[in-house]
């Protein structure tokens, strides 16, 4: 019956594409460990799959080398791993992660000292929009769908003209990019990609309680955005790349940050 | 138009009803001096044109006499009755120029500046620059009025907008009418038989671009053997017998009149330059152009019809011109475009200035000799065979791409390097760990995480419980300052008025700070009278800053103040780098020598 899928349909299904940030550099040096992350990452997600029947997950991890499709929730690939303490989804999400950050060692090279370790984020921005453009073209109903980043690793300034394509064409297609920025400086290419294409951005203060965050600002589908606030911008960094990724003096090019909103 | 004054023959009224005191009126640029024929009445009047204010008149059609009404600053009217409408006319317009260009004194800026050399046309784009940017012309109004600047320094951080204005002006030159002359129809007088043909300069300058000869007879005969009138009466009556087809006569006339058969027989300067540009063509274009192809002075184009193959007539022939010789010459001279870019008075300037810009052509083009070893050179390249030369290897430079990472990272070290963020350093310190191994540790976490399943519990209730408070605090702060939307600007927010004023203030700071800085380090007195000029104007700002905020309603206060603060911001560090040197400056001012300031 082609009326039941439709009722079913509601408005606040949505898509989530999860950019997972797997700079192995960044996380040796973080102070929230690897596996905490990951079993707030995972939590969340299953919680999303619960939200509604119909929603759906997509998580893409940015690598230092490469990037990948991790798990999707829609595919009939999630074999059931016999393990007790993990839920099946989980288990599968994190062997194919597993082999990704092994291909993805093999990968590096000899990098010079004193480079910024950033990771591809314009990557696996570009997956995340092709996935979502393959999406938009499988019928006339299909969920909302929206781009969550968790990044960490600071901004590779050199990234910035694939980052600023792949936003514009975010903005087109009205997929709006939220942004958790994990690091301990600033992320001036989220802020902005959260600013133009309409999503969220937050900086966590406190990273033992990621999943709160997550929960509750980024698992708010697209159709409850309407009514519900969520924690905005206090201004938003447009600065060009090269003065990038550093700490700057909050006094100075008063012009740029002027015209928006003020600091507070 | 030459006429620096006129003198008209009118009476002087003081008022309507007054009958009149006939005599001599005089204007010129700088007053109007009317001297009654009588030189016993009262009637003198000698006044300034600095005093008229306007004029007044009666209108032609109308049952009134043609009376001219000046007024001047203190309303008193002086009427003048003139003969005849054309002498008020004339007067009329004598008086509006004159009164124009008064008023166009008035609009230059008042203050004088005797060292700087404006042309009006500078003038002219400075002004139309102002009208058109009412924001430029605020600040104008109030920087370079109220003294703080002066115009030439205001002008100098602009030349480029001057630069552009003056480019949109068209440098076209007009060219020729379409219009063929002999168009040009002659007003008849039924009445006398006389028919009036109006000449006017430009006319004249295309007859002597369209026939050479005609610019030749002119140079030679006038004023040495006829005037010019008898000339131009010569060249219509040539004109009439043309037009009549009628090459008998023309060959009779001719006979009789030498003169006048210069302007009957073809064209024979035309011939040559004809003749001429055929032994120019490039024969790597055409090669079989000759002297065939030189068919544009012969009557038909030197095509045959039908019956005309006997030459009878061959000594009418030369009195014949056909249509299609007149059109096409036309069309190659307005192609060609004007020669001649200077005002013309007179036939005889035109006749010269057209002959010399012919002959500074013909001098540009050449000596023979040296076109035609040009031509072969030209020659000699164009009809190289390609499979017979050498091969033309010429040194290449290798295409070189450099890396733009490069300068990516090389700015990434520097912000490094001026930042001294110490966090960064601590970072920058663990990257130091191998690749092995912080992929390693990665996939450590990763099958600790299998093992062990997921943290239990996912976050603690305490940590949970802080986050949502401090989260909703500041979701509920931020909407209350800021707004739902967060696109909105908080300018927007404010009343318009405000905003205005704060924008206006600030493109005024930035102006004042641009030339500010642009006055350090000090080296002559000018700057330090500038600078001391400058510095008074900023302080300026501070007090009206504050009567913004004053105005404002109390809830926008705040956003005012945020917003004003980069503003205090910037004099501050201006008015304190000001202070330093002013300080540095009465500490060193014991060495220096006097008038060294």
């Amino acid at each position: 019956m082609a009326s039941a899928p439709s009722k079913l349909y509601a408005d606040d299904v949505s898509l989530v594409v999860v950019l997972l940030d797997t700079n192995p550099f960044f996380w040796s040096s973080s102070s929230l460990s690897f596996s905490q992350f990951l079993s707030h990452v995972l939590a969340f997600l299953n919680a999303i799959l619960t939200l509604n029947q119909l929603n759906q997950v997509v998580v893409i991890a940015t690598g230092y080398n490469s990037c990948d499709y991790v798990f999707d929730s829609s595919s009939d690939l999630n074999r059931s791993f016999e393990n007790g303490r993990m839920p099946v989804m989980c288990s599968s999400l994190l062997q194919k992660l597993e082999e990704f950050l092994i291909k993805d060692e093999q990968l590096s090279k000899e990098e010079p000292e004193g480079k910024v370790k950033s990771s591809l984020f314009s990557g696996s921005l570009s997956m995340a929009l092709c996935y979502i453009q393959r999406v938009f073209r499988s019928g006339a109903l299909h969920p909302h769908p929206r781009i969550l980043c968790l990044q960490g690793s600071p901004d590779g300034p050199e990234q910035y003209v694939a980052i600023m394509n792949a936003i514009f064409s975010a903005q087109r297609s009205s997929v709006p990019i939220d942004s958790c920025y994990l690091g301990s400086q600033n992320s001036a290419f989220l802020q902005q990609a959260s600013y133009i294409t309409g999503g969220v951005h937050h900086k966590p203060q406190n990273l033992d309680g990621l999943f709160q965050y997550l929960m509750t600002i980024f698992a708010t589908d697209l159709h409850s955005r309407s009514f519900i606030h969520l924690p905005k911008p206090v201004g938003v960094d447009f600065r060009a790349s090269s003065v990038f990724g550093q700490a700057q003096s909050e006094a100075a090019s008063a012009s740029d940050k002027k015209r928006k909103t003020p600091e507070t | 138009m030459a006429n620096t004054h006129v003198t008209k023959r009118a009476k002087y009224k003081t008022t309507i009803k007054d009958p009149g005191t006939p005599g001599t009126l005089r204007m010129t640029f700088e007053k109007i001096l009317f001297v009654p024929h009588n030189p016993k009445s009262a009637g003198k009047l000698d006044v300034e044109f600095r005093y008229i204010k306007g004029q007044k008149h009666t209108k032609e059609g109308s049952n009134k006499p043609p009376w001219l009404n000046l007024t001047n600053n203190q309303n008193g009217i002086f009427i003048f009755e003139f003969e005849n409408y054309s002498d008020l006319q004339e007067c009329r317009d004598f008086v509006g120029k004159v009164l124009a260009k008064g008023g166009e004194v008035s609009e230059k800026p008042t203050v004088a500046y005797p060292d700087e050399q404006l042309s009006a046309a500078e003038m002219e784009l400075r002004i139309k620059l102002l009208q058109e940017d009412s924001e430029l012309q605020k600040l104008h109004k109030q920087f370079v009025l109220s003294g703080v600047l002066t115009e030439t320094e205001f002008w100098a951080t602009r030349k480029k907008l001057l630069d552009r204005e003056a480019s949109k002006k068209t440098k076209q030159r007009l060219g020729f009418k379409s219009a063929m002359i002999s168009d040009i129809k002659p007003s008849t007088d039924g009445r006398t038989n006389k028919v009036t043909f109006n000449l006017t300069p430009e006319v004249i300058l295309q007859i002597f671009a369209e026939k050479p000869a005609v610019h030749r007879a002119f140079l030679s005969y006038v004023p040495n053997k006829m005037s010019e009138r008898t000339f131009w009466t010569k060249y219509f009556r040539a004109e009439y017998l043309h037009s009549t087809k009628n090459s008998i006569a023309a060959a009779a006339e001719a006979a009789e009149d030498e003169e006048l058969a210069v302007f009957l027989k073809q064209d024979d300067i035309l011939a040559s330059e004809a003749r001429k540009k055929i032994r120019r063509v490039d024969p790597t274009l055409d090669m079989e152009a000759d002297e065939g192809d030189d068919y544009t002075h012969l009557p038909d184009h030197g095509i045959l019809r039908e019956g005309s193959k006997e030459m009878t007539e061959s000594q009418n022939e030369l009195y014949k011109r056909s249509l299609s010789q007149d059109i096409n010459r036309h069309a190659a001279v307005v192609l060609e475009g004007r020669a001649v870019d200077v005002e013309l008075e007179d036939t005889k300037a035109v006749a010269e200035a057209l002959a010399q810009s012919k002959q500074k052509s013909s001098n540009k083009g050449e000596s023979d000799g040296d076109t035609s070893r040009e031509r072969l050179d030209r020659l000699s390249r164009m009809t190289e065979i390609e499979d017979l030369q050498g091969p033309n290897t010429l040194p290449l430079a290798p295409l070189c791409i450099k890396d733009p990472r490069d300068y990516f990272d090389s700015q990434q070290a520097n912000a490094l390097r001026s930042s001294g963020d110490a966090l960064g350093e601590i970072e920058q310190i663990k990257c130091g760990l191998s690749t092995q191994e912080v992929y390693g540790s990665l996939r450590e976490s990763i099958s600790s995480i299998k093992a062990m399943g997921l943290k239990e519990p996912i976050v603690k209730p305490e940590v949970a419980h802080q986050v949502f408070d401090a989260l909703t605090n500041s979701i509920s702060n931020t909407k209350y300052h800021i707004g739902k939307n967060p696109q909105e600007s908080v300018l927007d927010r404010l009343p318009r008025k405000t905003k205005e004023e704060l924008l206006h203030h600030w493109t005024s700071i930035l102006e004042l700070l641009k030339h500010f800085w642009a006055s350090y380090p000090i080296t002559t007195t000018y700057l330090y009278v500038k600078v001391n000029r400058l510095k008074d104007a900023m302080s300026n700002i501070y007090p009206q800053l504050e009567e913004i905020k004053g105005s404002v309603p109390s809830e926008l206060r705040h956003q005012v103040s945020l917003l004003v603060r980069p503003m205090h911001q910037a004099l501050d560090a201006a008015i304190q780098h000001y202070e330093a040197s002013m300080q540095k400056r009465s500490a060193q001012s014991g060495e220096r020598p006097n008038g060294y300031v």
